[in-house]
């Protein structure tokens, strides 16, 4: 949840505040033993060794900053996808489901799955046609210098802050989990991160967020599947579920249904309507996130082709669909198998209640999945459980960096301080960048740490952004008449309106009424609205804007602007291995999901 | 990503092989020693001996090679 999610797709506010996980401390929850402690040392050694070998692979701008351009569909859709796949996000929405029910997997669907779709059918012709090596980069080419520099400055200072975040978010769950000391998480990690990011590039990056991938189901992937079998499969954690209700041993609810409660804002414990579902977070939030925030488009720039990188996201969304398994499902198991040690069922409630309870020995919605963790998994299984959850965290941070690294080095550095150099220099850029990007996230670490406050600004910071430059960005892909003082105030009231919605909840909460339309209306509720406010607003003060000032000449907007651009015809493949085929099945698999479950 | 020499697939494999090992090995030593939890249904055993087997597969499948 606040991971590099912590961009839209946090901002669309996990019920159980991230923020919230970390303001207390207890005990830890689990003991390592020295097979535990032997997985862990071999992953960060496998992260050192691929860090030094990599080494000789980023010798030039192109290899160091978009891997070469060289990744495969499968490495390029893997990497897209686990750029998002953070250990907060995971224990996060693992706790919603626990406090919430399958509800939480719209985050997973709806709100991501059409999108990423979108993007690798509609948008990435246009982004790899032009061969642009950023978003900002692409806003350069179809906007002008001016709101890429914006676009730039405000990615790079809010990404290299979520690294910091990132960081020290990991070091409290380490502390929490395991009773590992905070400054030895924090300096193992950033060392280990600096070290591989400014060895290989993002070539690391990429190579060590599919081995995270790996992990994280290799580590998580037991967990459901012991629960599924202690419970007797889906019916059985059913049947198990409503007697627990029944009996009154758990809230009451409809912890099983996606869609069936989202006719009104109150017949939901989220106090969401299916509009913010289908529209603000389907919409407004995730094609923010999923097709302008370079964090993750960055890995699909870096693939070996167009067709691999139309695929990649395609590939992404199968993986993207199958994520609850390990993150909605143990929340939802955890409701009926964890138990107290006297053999009663465990009650686990909000962090507002452990801290007002100090040594009741309560345990919050966000510890569920390292509870079922312990719960399941024995010595070495458990070392690679909490391995998945460290490269998760990793793996987030080196992604922050590299994105920050490039868009800096490409994007501020370039156009504005050195504009003509060889090409070496700018990868010792990068390399000394990424150092800087690691020293400033460990300061902003250390300044979270001591107000964590800070933390929900962060987030909300974030999301101020890329709604607005979701509608600038599809104006100026798809309408040739978008000018460059259109894309400016779009940008700009779009992002004003944002913030001022932000602004006005925040100090006055009874104000989301207003925002998302309903006086039911409950916190989650409002990101999802004030995201839609804000694109809508985007679109159309670019669009008036537009029709009041000249467009560029439609000869100066081949390859990026959607009729203007010849596309390049591909070769024809077996049906097996056309992307069309594949998002077709990818739409089916994410229809009848909605359907089982609605 | 042969292109660019040792494939990612290989260092997974690496990774994979070793954690399996480690696992697989321990999960045969509590099987012997009848230390299992109850609710671990020998996993240590049957997961460690996928977790080897892919890694075995992965390492082998995608081991570098002479020229590489």
């Amino acid at each position: 949840m606040f991971d590099l999610a912590s961009t839209s797709i946090a901002a669309a506010g996990a019920p159980s505040s991230a923020a919230a996980l970390l303001v207390y401390s207890a005990s830890s929850l689990a003991h390592l033993g020295p097979l535990d402690i032997a997985v862990i040392a071999i992953y960060f050694a496998m992260v050192i060794w691929i860090g030094f070998y990599l080494k000789s692979k980023a010798n030039t701008s192109e290899e160091f900053f978009m891997a070469g351009r060289e990744m495969t569909a499968w490495i390029a859709g893997l990497s897209f996808v686990s750029a998002n796949l953070g250990s907060l996000e995971l224990m996060g929405w693992a706790g919603s489901s626990y406090q919430y029910g399958i509800l939480a997997a719209h985050w997973y669907w709806v709100g991501a799955i059409p999108a990423m779709l979108f993007l690798g059918m509609v948008m990435m012709p246009f982004y790899y046609v032009c061969k642009t090596h950023s978003v900002p980069g692409y806003l350069k080419l179809r906007y002008g210098q001016g709101s890429s520099t914006v676009a730039a400055v405000s990615f790079a200072f809010m990404t290299v802050l979520m690294s910091g975040v990132n960081m020290f978010a990991m070091a409290e769950v380490m502390k929490i989990v395991l009773g590992w000391d905070l400054n030895f998480s924090i300096i193992v990690s950033s060392l280990a991160v600096a070290a591989y990011v400014a060895l290989g590039g993002l070539r690391s990056a990429i190579f060590n967020e599919v081995l995270q991938f790996v992990l994280i189901w290799g580590g998580a992937l037991l967990v459901p599947i012991l629960g599924l079998v202690e419970t007797g499969g889906w019916s059985g954690f059913k049947a198990r579920l409503a007697h627990n209700i029944a009996t009154g041993a758990t809230t009451p609810g409809d912890y099983t249904h996606m869609w069936r409660s989202m006719g009104h804002f109150s017949d939901n414990p989220m106090g969401i309507h299916w509009t913010g579902i289908l529209f603000g977070l389907g919409f407004a939030i995730s094609f923010g996130y999923w097709t302008t925030d370079f964090l993750v488009v960055q890995r699909v720039l870096a693939a070996n082709s167009l067709r691999s990188a139309r695929m990649a996201p395609v590939i992404g969304s199968f993986f993207k669909m199958a994520v609850p398994f390990i993150v909605i499902l143990p929340g939802l198991l955890g409701l009926v198998v964890l138990t107290n040690p006297d053999g009663s069922l465990m009650h686990l409630v909000g962090e507002n209640v452990v801290a007002a309870n100090p040594g009741a020995g309560l345990h919050s919605y966000n510890e569920v999945l390292p509870l079922m963790m312990v719960r399941y998994l024995g010595p070495g299984l458990l070392g690679l459980g909490i391995t998945a959850l460290i490269a998760g965290f990793m793996s987030g941070m080196a992604g922050n960096v590299s994105a920050f690294t490039a868009i800096f080095t490409y994007d501020i550095y370039q156009p504005h301080i050195v504009k003509r150099a060889r090409d070496e220099h700018y990868v010792l850029v990068g390399r000394i960048v990424t150092i800087v990007g690691v020293v400033i996230s460990i300061f902003a670490a250390y300044a979270v740490m001591n107000a964590q406050g800070i933390m929900d600004y962060v987030q909300a910071l974030f999301s101020f952004f890329i709604s607005p430059l979701l509608g600038v960005v599809l104006l100026g892909m798809f309408w040739k008449r978008a000018t460059k003082a259109g894309g400016f105030w779009g940008l700009l009231l779009g992002t004003l309106t944002s913030i001022a919605l932000w602004a006005w909840v925040k100090f006055d909460p009874s104000a989301l009424r207003y925002v998302a339309l309903s006086p039911d209306a409950k916190d989650m509720a409002e990101n999802m609205y004030r995201a839609l406010w804000s694109v809508s607003t985007s679109v159309g003060v670019n669009v008036i804007v537009s029709l009041f000032t000249k467009p560029r000449p439609i000869e100066e907007l081949a390859g990026v602007v959607y009729g203007a651009t010849p596309l390049p015809k591909e070769e024809p493949v077996p049906f097996y291995n056309n992307e069309w085929f594949w998002t077709a099945i990818a739409i089916v698999v994410f229809l009848a999901l909605n359907i089982y479950f609605w | 990503m042969h292109s660019s020499g040792i494939s990612i697939w290989f260092f997974i494999g690496v990774l994979l092989t070793a954690y399996g090992a480690l696992i697989f090995g321990y999960g045969l030593y509590e099987l012997s020693s009848g230390t299992m939890a109850v609710a671990n249904y020998h996993a240590s055993v049957w997961w460690g001996a996928l977790l080897l087997a892919a890694g075995l597969f992965y390492g082998l499948r995608f081991r570098p090679r002479r020229g590489e």
